[in-house]
């Protein structure tokens, strides 16, 4: 079992008021109301934190970005990453992920990703997403191209980790006359890619036809089933069968040392009305051509205001506290509880959503500290009783066609 | 008389464009908008009381299939010039509205002899020397046809209060192709000033008196660069002028067209 620490670096002391007064708190939230001052403080929070999971007893930390918001202060996750690469010593560092078609060059940033892959002496997790809705239009990237921009900028950056260069690159969206960066992955063939994600079951399947990990990020129970459905179903039509390493988790998860003040804490999950992209015009969260044309009907009532998100349906705190997409108490009460996400979903790694919001420094700190020294020691027991294993103790292959190279070349020596 | 308009559909280049063509008479081709158009329109109909009337629908804007090698405009204006020879409408008049007439510029500067007359109705294509073209990306469906129009009461008119599914779908096909077409710079082309300086083609360059999708200053951009152009302004009228003002647009369009 792989236990990760995450918090989306929420910009906190955004003044509050005006997002209330225009109706959105993401995209075209005027920066203004951004203040440096503040900012410098909570970055340097948000890294004295993961340093602090790290002592407390985390595995991983999971990292993301977004951009053009106060819900996530993190506009590239490469920096943190390379922070994070110099100042921890054990932890992986996850990156959920790196948003490919916002970005021009995916050689660049196969260069960056190699570089944190060798200043972490290989503690590198490389995920990969397609970025959110309105991150294409804050980026400029077409969101018409989205899905293709993301395969393409994967494959390049995944032959750019493992081909010598120099070689050219002529695709569709990328071209480049030279590929040769001198700066390669420690991990060999390359650092493992996680992909992240909710319900885009384009993307569901394509993880699986690759052999990719997927992280559900805080689906319901009974969702996470379905997605584990797809996947399964998909890696069986290429012909193996999943294992608890393919499966990822992350759960809003507050601990404190009274169930009072953990729920107090907790109640900041919604404090953008638990939209986790902030509170947004529907047609910034699913532009043209980003979302999947087998839903169209769907989401276009969405854009239109003629129906709730197909995402995300909206529930109260109470609700998803009885649903289990918040866990939030004592040591005690919170093992409970994942112990039956545990049990229902088997995941072989699981990512804790310590802190959000309004949180106080104190109450994320506490949470870090529980969650590592209390909360954890005991999952790790039920993931030996359940049998739940991370990728790294199966020792998965970091994709099907590494592994199919792999055994072609044995069959040939 | 009610004009009957037929369907048809025409391969060029191996892609195959939806038409709907009414009247009869000396043909003029009308080139929708970014949003598609509206199946029945009082202004096609006016204009095809004494000409055929052919509406091409563009690949990609919900009745012609996407066709994904279409990767900018001038890509369309390519395959429509094809189009106009297979059907034998070289010489016929183009009216472009809003997006369509940044096609119809693109054809013109394809064949500046060829079309005989051009109508570019609050046209994108131009970088606006003040302002900006309204960005759909930022606002909704309904919310980017309503700031087309002049009057509030246009889009109940031609949409109903609440359109229908069908019409989501439709506008959001449209805006994906669109997206796909002239993404970036969005809705201008850098090099067509300064090709629209070998057009031949006397043009008609009409705007809304209150178009706040495309800024007037673009339709002296254009004005000042086509050789033969004229420039009218549509009282009482948006962008989408065809719908707010049709009698006045098509005879305007109409006189334009008999003129020497």
């Amino acid at each position: 079992m792989h236990l990760m620490y995450f918090t989306e670096q929420p910009m906190k002391d955004y003044p509050q008021d005006a997002g209330n007064d225009i109706g959105f708190t993401s995209l075209l939230m005027s920066n203004k109301h951004f203040n440096p001052v503040d900012g410098s403080r909570l970055y340097n929070e948000f890294l004295e934190n993961y340093v602090y999971a790290e002592e407390m007893g985390v595995d991983g930390i999971m990292l993301n970005e977004h951009h053009n918001a106060p819900f996530c202060m993190q506009a590239k996750a490469n920096i943190f990453a390379s922070l994070l690469a110099g100042m921890t010593k054990r932890v992986k560092i996850v990156l959920l992920g790196n948003p490919l078609p916002l970005n021009d060059n995916p050689v660049r940033l196969a260069e960056e990703l190699a570089m944190i892959d060798m200043i972490s002496k290989g503690r590198l997790v490389s995920g990969f997403v397609r970025g959110g809705g309105q991150e294409q239009l804050a980026t400029n990237a077409n969101p018409a191209y989205n899905r293709e921009r993301f395969q393409e900028a994967h494959d390049l950056i995944v032959k750019t980790w493992t081909q010598p260069g120099p070689f050219r690159w002529e695709g569709k969206h990328y071209h480049q006359r030279v590929v040769n960066p001198w700066a390669l992955p420690l991990q060999q063939p390359h650092p493992r890619i996680w992909i992240p994600g909710v319900i885009s079951q384009e993307t569901i399947i394509w993880a699986a036809q690759n052999g990719y990990p997927y992280i559900c990020l805080n689906t319901s129970i009974e969702d996470t089933k379905k997605i584990w459905q797809r996947y399964d179903a998909a890696a069986a039509d290429v012909g193996y069968t999943p294992g608890t390493e393919h499966r990822g988790y992350l759960i809003r998860c507050h601990v404190a040392e009274t169930e009072e003040k953990a729920l107090e804490s907790a109640r900041q999950f919604l404090w953008m009305d638990g939209e986790f992209t902030g509170r947004l015009k529907p047609v910034w969260a699913s532009p043209s051509g980003y979302f999947s044309p087998s839903s169209r009907q769907t989401f276009v009532e969405f854009v239109a205001g003629q129906s709730a998100s197909p995402t995300r349906p909206r529930k109260t705190f109470e609700q998803q506290l009885g649903d289990l997409q918040i866990v939030a108490g004592t040591p005690e009460q919170v093992v409970k509880s994942l112990r039956t996400i545990m049990r229902e979903t088997r995941p072989g790694i699981m990512a804790f959503w310590g802190n959000e919001g309004r949180m106080t420094q104190a109450a994320a700190q506490t949470s870090i500290r529980l969650l590592g020294q209390e909360v954890m020691p005991a999952l790790r027991e039920t993931a030996k009783e359940l049998d739940l294993k991370s990728p790294f103790e199966a020792d998965m292959p970091v994709s099907r066609a590494w592994a199919e190279a792999q055994a072609r070349r044995q069959a040939a020596e | 008389m009610a004009i009957e308009w037929i369907s048809s559909v025409v391969s060029v280049a191996g892609t195959d464009i939806h038409l709907r063509r009414g009247g009869k008479g000396a043909p003029i081709v009308v080139l929708h908008r970014d949003i598609g158009s509206p199946d029945r329109l009082k202004f096609n109909d006016l204009l095809a009381e004494n000409n055929e009337v052919i509406v091409p629908n563009c690949p990609g804007f919900g009745i012609s299939p996407r066709a994904d090698w279409l990767g900018n405009v001038r890509d369309v204006a390519a395959l429509y010039r094809g189009m106009l020879g297979d059907l034998g409408l070289t010489g016929a008049p183009l009216v472009g509205l809003g997006f369509g007439g940044w096609i119809a510029a693109e054809m013109a500067c394809f064949a500046p002899h060829d079309p005989g007359k051009l109508v570019l109705a609050g046209a994108m294509g131009i970088k606006p020397p003040t302002g900006d073209i309204c960005d759909q990306a930022l606002i909704g469906y309904i919310e980017y046809v309503k700031e087309g129009c002049h009057d509030p009461e246009t889009f109940g008119r031609i949409y109903g209060e609440r359109p229908t599914s069908e019409q989501l779908v439709l506008w959001d096909l449209c805006r994906e192709m669109s997206f796909r077409l002239a993404w970036k710079p969005y809705m201008f082309n850098r090099s067509l000033p300064q090709l629209l300086r070998g057009v031949r083609a006397p043009t008609l360059i009409v705007w809304g008196d209150d178009d706040r999708i495309v800024p007037a200053s673009a339709g002296a951009v254009f004005a000042e660069s086509l050789p033969l152009a004229q420039q009218i302004a549509i009282a009482d009228a948006g962008h989408l002028i065809e719908m707010e003002q049709p009698d006045a647009f098509a005879q305007a369009v109409l006189s334009f067209i008999a003129s020497k």
